[in-house]
């Protein structure tokens, strides 16, 4: 495999911490700011995914749909408060040609309650697609959940 | 855990009573394994789709027992326990695969796919020495065999004898709305599993309650997706137990006016891609959204044309896993097909309108710890077990607890 650029590196690593960060903060409202106009988000479980079955627990085939999905969680649904903290590491380039960089990392996420209750909420793989430029932005993201079981229900993105 | 009375007896009141001690009562959870999932009841076990051809298997559950489904060499379907004869062993622990027998890998011994035990390792011992006494049965102790029954592509299976066929156990109307999304050949699409914080009965009452569904999940009024016309109702059949809610949309359709509609409503919200969720009325007769339950643990969803089954499992007392399976029909094109996964979001332990479900079960679970000689009260719509023209009731959930009652002796 080439060499990857290191300042190539950097900005996709960078795009990552800025996104769980956001996430991780509450600022929801910023996460469909993170991909391209273009840009689709979607989770689903390696389960799914090895058996080449399309489902999806979240699906966003465009910015605007994740904005409704905000919108959603903020005047719609109902959950009990609750926030997370993610871990990414090991962010791998797979590929980069010119301005698209195909990534995958891991990541962890620990859901914590109003209560304090905090469990490992979700483990997995980021598979991205991004696009660099002045401000790196997902093209495309897939959330790959190891497990296929969800402890009672998932409300905010990962 | 809660203190359980020491003998407990069901409310003078009846079927608009429900005990909390129902929930909590870890006796009680034991018989009802027994009783209820192993007794006298149809429980769902897997889309027959989703064993896609012969010499295929998948596990599934009757109650907290496991079972694998098969189907054989000829592609006939078999269902059995999972547990082998001799010291029981699981015989399978993937969810789903292919195999042209089953070897149990504690000590090697086989089955074929119909269950039945064919090989013992070592049964003549090596060279005159080891291995059982000639007289041995080492089958004695089989894992059970299930009946099982294929009803439009819905593979139920018992343990009783003499057990009605799945459309008598659904009663006519209700098997009606079944047949209807089961008309053609299905495709799975994919699935996911949920963990409930609660016993299983509070999800399948959930389901069963037709009056919560405007007022606990505000999506679809938040953003005006559908102005739901009065039209639809709900219809209780078999022995209570087996129930369906359906709804029938205004004849408007029109995008342009949906979109001027929500867009103007003062202080309202209104969603950037609503599209997305319109729908297409693909089996002709203007129903939208249509929920089947049956008793004990199976649900059958059309949500727009989001189709998908619903299987509990119960996995301890104040534990329950629900497993979804999305499915399309085998002739869909790909736009269909889109369509389907996209609405997908309004399912789940993500979803639009279902999200709720998977706390709101849990909060009555954490509320009642201290009040097990205490009731719910389950009046709306009267106090009886009957069809119903509005969903403004409760009728379904007292059928449930009348199904339930009858198998418990309680």
């Amino acid at each position: 495999m080439a060499t990857i650029d290191p300042r190539v590196q950097w900005q996709v690593e960078n795009l990552l911490a800025r996104y769980v960060h956001a996430l991780d903060d509450d600022r929801l409202e910023d996460w469909p700011g993170f991909f391209s106009s273009t840009g689709r988000y979607r989770i689903t479980t390696a389960e799914n995914h090895a058996a080449g079955l399309p489902l999806c627990i979240v699906q966003a085939d465009s910015p605007a749909m994740m904005r409704d999905r905000v919108a959603a969680l903020r005047h719609a649904n109902i959950y009990e408060a609750q926030g997370y903290r993610h871990v990414v590491s090991s962010t791998l380039i797979t590929r980069a040609e010119g301005a698209i960089v195909d990534a995958v990392s891991n990541f962890h996420v620990a859901r914590v309650m109003h209560d304090g209750a905090t469990l490992l909420f979700a483990t997995g793989r980021y598979i991205d697609r991004i696009l660099l430029g002045d401000a790196p932005l997902f093209e495309d993201k897939r959330v790959l959940l190891d497990s296929r079981r969800i402890d009672t229900l998932m409300a905010i993105p990962l | 855990m809660a203190a359980t009375p020491q003998t407990p007896a069901w409310p003078q009141e009846g079927l608009t009573r429900v005990p909390y001690w129902v929930y909590q009562d870890a006796d009680l959870y034991r018989q009802e394994m027994d009783r209820v999932f192993r007794g006298r009841s149809w429980n769902f076990l897997c889309l027959a789709a989703e064993l896609p051809g012969p010499n295929t298997f998948r596990t599934s559950d009757l109650g907290d027992m496991p079972v694998v489904v098969t189907r054989d060499a000829e592609g006939a379907f078999h269902a059995f326990e999972n547990r082998c004869a001799h010291r029981g062993a699981l015989l399978v622990f993937k969810p789903a695969g292919s195999a042209r027998e089953m070897a149990c890998v504690y000590h090697n011994w086989t089955y074929d796919l119909t269950g039945k035990l064919t090989g013992v390792a070592f049964r003549r011992g090596i060279k005159g020495s080891g291995g059982m006494l000639p007289d041995a049965q080492p089958d004695a102790q089989a894992p059970r065999q299930l009946k099982i029954e294929n009803y439009h592509g819905l593979l139920f299976g018992t343990l009783a004898d003499g057990m009605p066929p799945v459309e008598d156990y659904l009663g006519a109307d209700v098997a009606e709305k079944v047949r209807r999304v089961m008309a053609k050949p299905v495709k799975p699409l994919g699935g996911y599993s949920q963990m409930l914080p609660n016993n299983w009965k509070l999800y399948m009452e959930n389901v069963k309650d037709t009056y919560h569904a405007s007022l606990l999940h505000l999506f679809f009024t938040t953003f005006r997706i559908n102005r739901l016309s009065q039209r639809g109702g709900v219809i209780v059949g078999g022995d209570g137990g087996c129930h369906v809610s359906y709804s029938i949309t205004d004849a408007v359709k029109s995008d342009d006016y949906e979109k001027a509609g929500m867009r103007s409503a003062a202080g309202g919200f209104a969603l950037e891609a609503p599209e997305v969720l319109d729908s297409v009325d693909e089996i002709g007769d203007g129903i939208t959204v249509q929920i089947v339950g049956v008793f004990p643990g199976f649900v059958l969803q059309q949500i727009k044309n989001c189709l998908a089954v619903r299987r509990v499992a119960p996995r301890g007392l104040e534990s329950t896993e629900l497993f979804w399976t999305a499915f399309g029909y085998a002739d869909d094109d790909q736009a269909r097909t889109e369509l389907r996964l996209a609405q997908a979001n309004l399912i789940g332990p993500a979803g639009f309108i279902s999200m709720e479900d998977g706390a709101a079960t849990g909060f009555v679970q954490r509320a009642i710890i201290g009040a097990g000689d205490h009731q719910a009260v389950v009046e709306m719509g009267g106090r009886d077990v009957a069809s119903n023209e509005s969903r403004i009731s409760e009728t379904s959930v007292r059928g449930f607890w009348q199904a339930w009652r009858a198998r418990m002796g309680l």
